[in-house]
């Protein structure tokens, strides 16, 4: 792509670019969308995401790569589809990110690249996530990959946890030569992206297209291993001659609040409630077996603020409830959910209830859930996290109707590979010990990143994880140095 | 695929599998289990572990046929295959040599306390084990148990077989004997598991029970599997699945796994009508 060639296609001056509008995303109805697991977002045309290409200031120094966890090269790739090459834009993703299409839906791009947009200093940032994801789903469409061919190392590296860093790991690695082996818990591969994200915002059909690009490159995949007990990292390496293992095994344990009745019939965790969902199908039951409580006409609520409370939610509204609440403690401006999601989601009919938690969950007598007994809050002083506390206002106190509540305020770590690997090291809190540089663990040749090293992040930030840990892997392989 | 290299009947609707899983095989202790799936649209159900032979790369589970999956379960034959198998999941039995330790197995729960049996008699235990069933066609495990134990017991609710009456009858009466014992682990049916802790707890007598609460993943992700220990969460996938018996509130364990009655009693009764002769299949998809 020559300057003249990319100035020829973008004729537009950069006040110019700043005149025209940010393209808005298509999207299925509200009211339609609330009653279907569909995508919400529709996608970009070819014309609409030239349209929007065309908003680039093309910046000299890219603050949106440079913002980008896995840095893509934004201004490359937006040139490439002003000058229509939309599979060049894709391949020129690839270099940094093995997951657009996945990225260009549920990455928060404004917390990334489209918050450091030098447009978004007087209009709206560029659309960079929507652009990602129209060229990603354009390249599947035309099912036109280039398939890099990289001579074999003979070293062999195994992935623990096949979610968005596992992935990243794999798809770098085997571009590198190496023989790559994904160890995945469950029976479906993906992680987060499949027992988490629904199908509203992250169609399982994406995450199997990108699974089979990546099985092209040649990555191996298990599913059903449960490293640390089916196989411990030391048995990996010893006896299965792995020369590297990556650790990924994701966000770990639910945490729940301590208060009464959290054991009552009707009270879920997040992860058990999506999981049934988003990977067992619970909702297509008696189709599938694995079965959920009936949620048709029923009160709900969640209790958390972030884009797993608000996929749990959205996902009970789509099931038939009747009253859908979002029980958050602090104020709007505190939810660490999504802002496009927040918006989504009140579009649908979701009633946040703010400033509010739960302190005891009631029953009939018989140990089902009937209701969340709740105090309003106010903000105090900012705490350890920098926003500010909620402090119970006094007297109150008032009890909501509930069939059914999920609880979606956080993890803790899994124990199950620190507890059987010895030798590597974990911080306070349980997580695996990893630089932040190299993602090296104080075990030689184990590497760790996302959730298991920082807590409950993003899939963006597990997968920086996964490409600076794929970099320093290669150079451990390459020079034999830890 | 896990391949089914040898099925058989233990007992009326308790069917042992010999299964081709050689990684669960190399790594299974006492006390721990397996999560398997069937078939594509399969729930996943937690399974009882109750031998394996690292060598041949098999593992043997032992299933009670209770709802859909158990019975289709059931159904199968060597030479069929399961989708899913995944495991040992779970803590193993801590195995020391305590002295004197009273193994107690209700019903299907045998198969699980018969490998913990044993090793706790190859650890220099002396081992009484107490088997209880509801009548004499349900006592499974008998020969194995007697292989691996001191003393072997047995009851049936309504004495067609041996003594007529509960374990905990024999484990009284034990204890009424000036028996010392240093542990009693007991796997069966929650009442059992419960009545024999309250029996303990008065005796002071350490107690490890096994509990079976309806599980998802088996990898603390869910957290489905919460069991009330103490007051406080634990789950029982990672934490469990044994604990002190002293300390386990069973009245939640058993309301949680009541939790979802109603579906799985439709998906029974589709189940049975679907295996109808002249059935012609119509799911339709409904809620349950």
């Amino acid at each position: 792509m020559s300057p003249t060639a990319r100035n020829s296609l973008n004729v537009l001056s950069p006040k110019e670019r700043m005149k025209v509008p940010r393209q808005a995303m298509p999207e299925q109805a509200a009211e339609i969308r609330a009653h279907n697991f569909e995508e919400v977002n529709l996608g970009y045309s070819t014309e609409l995401a030239q349209q929007e290409a065309r908003r680039c200031l093309e910046c000299a120094k890219p603050v949106c790569t440079d913002n980008c966890p896995v840095g893509v090269k934004v201004k490359e790739f937006v040139e490439l589809i002003v000058a229509g090459d939309f599979l060049g834009a894709a391949a020129k993703i690839r270099e940094d990110n093995v997951l657009p299409a996945v990225t260009g839906r549920v990455c928060p791009q404004e917390d990334h690249c489209e918050g450091n947009c030098l447009l978004s200093k007087k209009v709206k940032p560029l659309g960079i996530g929507y652009l990602e994801r129209f060229v990603a789903d354009y390249e599947q469409r035309m099912g036109n990959h280039v398939l890099p061919r990289v001579q074999a190392t003979g070293k062999k590296v195994a992935i623990v946890g096949s979610g968005p860093s596992g992935l990243t790991v794999a798809g770098d690695l085997i571009q590198k030569g190496h023989k790559v082996r994904v160890f995945e818990a469950l029976h479906e591969l993906g992680g987060v992206l499949v027992y988490g994200i629904p199908e509203f915002r992250l169609p399982k059909q994406i995450i199997r297209q990108q699974l089979d690009y990546m099985r092209e490159m040649g990555v191996e995949f298990e599913t059903d291993v449960v490293v640390g007990r089916t196989v411990t990292i030391d048995e990996l390496m010893k006896e299965e001659g792995y020369d590297a293992v990556y650790i990924g095994t994701g966000a770990g344990l639910p945490q729940f609040m301590g208060i009464p009745g959290e054991h009552l019939n009707g009270v879920y965790s997040a992860n058990e409630f999506l999981t049934r969902i988003n990977l067992m199908k619970a909702y297509k039951f008696p189709v599938y077996d694995e079965p959920m409580l009936d949620l048709h006409g029923k009160s709900v609520a969640v209790i958390g603020g972030g884009n797993t409370a608000l996929d749990a939610i959205r996902s009970a509204l789509r099931l038939g409830a009747g009253k859908a609440y979002v029980i958050y403690r602090r104020s709007d401006a505190e939810m660490p959910a999504r802002a496009e999601e927040v918006h989504h989601a009140r579009q649908e009919g979701i009633d946040f209830q703010m400033l509010t938690a739960p302190v005891e969950f009631l029953s009939d007598g018989k140990g089902w859930l009937t209701a969340a007994r709740c105090v309003r809050m106010e903000l105090g002083e900012p705490d350890a996290s920098g926003r500010r506390r909620p402090v119970p206002k006094a007297g109150s106190e008032f009890d909501l109707p509930l069939s059914v509540a999920v609880i979606a305020i956080g993890t803790s770590a899994n124990p199950i590979v620190q507890s059987t690997t010895p030798g590597l090291g974990t911080n306070k809190r349980g997580y695996i010990e990893a630089s932040e540089q190299t993602q090296r663990t104080t075990r030689k040749g184990v590497f760790a990143g996302g959730d298991i090293v920082t807590g409950s992040a993003t899939v963006i930030l597990a997968m920086g994880a996964g490409r600076r840990a794929a970099k320093s892997i290669h150079e451990y392989l390459t020079t034999g140095e830890w | 695929m896990f391949k089914i290299i040898h099925a058989e009947f233990l007992a009326p609707g308790i069917k042992r599998f010999v299964i081709e899983a050689p990684r669960i095989a190399r790594k299974q202790q006492p006390g721990q289990f397996v999560i398997l799936r069937i078939y594509e649209e399969g729930e996943r159900i937690p399974v009882t572990i109750e031998n394996s032979d690292p060598e041949r790369g098999t593992i043997n589970i032992v299933v009670q046929a209770a709802g859909k999956t158990t019975n289709l379960l059931n159904s199968l034959n060597a030479g069929d295959s399961i989708l899913d198998v995944v495991g040992p999941l779970g803590r193993p039995s801590e195995i020391a040599n305590y002295g004197t330790v009273v193994v107690i197995g209700g019903g299907v729960g045998t198969a699980m306390a018969y490998p913990t049996a044993a090793a706790l008699k190859r650890a220099g235990n002396r081992v009484v084990s107490i088997v209880g069933a509801r009548n004499k066609e349900l006592v499974i495990l008998e020969k194995e148990m007697r292989a691996v134990s001191d003393a072997l017991m047995i009851t049936t609710d309504d004495g067609s077989y041996a003594d007529k009456g509960f374990v905990t009858d024999k484990l009284l009466q034990l204890i009424q004997n000036g028996t010392r014992i240093d542990l009693v682990v007991a796997v069966g049916p929650i009442v059992m598991m419960k009545a024999v802790a309250e029996l303990t707890r008065k005796e002071y007598i350490r107690t490890v029970v096994s509990l079976n609460p309806i599980m998802i993943d088996g990898t603390g992700m869910c957290g489905g599997c919460r069991v009330m220990i103490d007051g406080k969460s634990e789950f029982a996938c990672v934490d469990g699945p044994e604990f002190d018996g002293h300390r386990v509130n069973f009245e939640v364990l058993v309301q949680r796994n009541a939790m979802y009655r109603t579906a799985e009693q439709k998906s029974m009764e589709e189940f049975k009508r679907n295996r109808e002769p002249d059935h012609v299949c119509q799911s339709q998809g409904v809620q349950p």
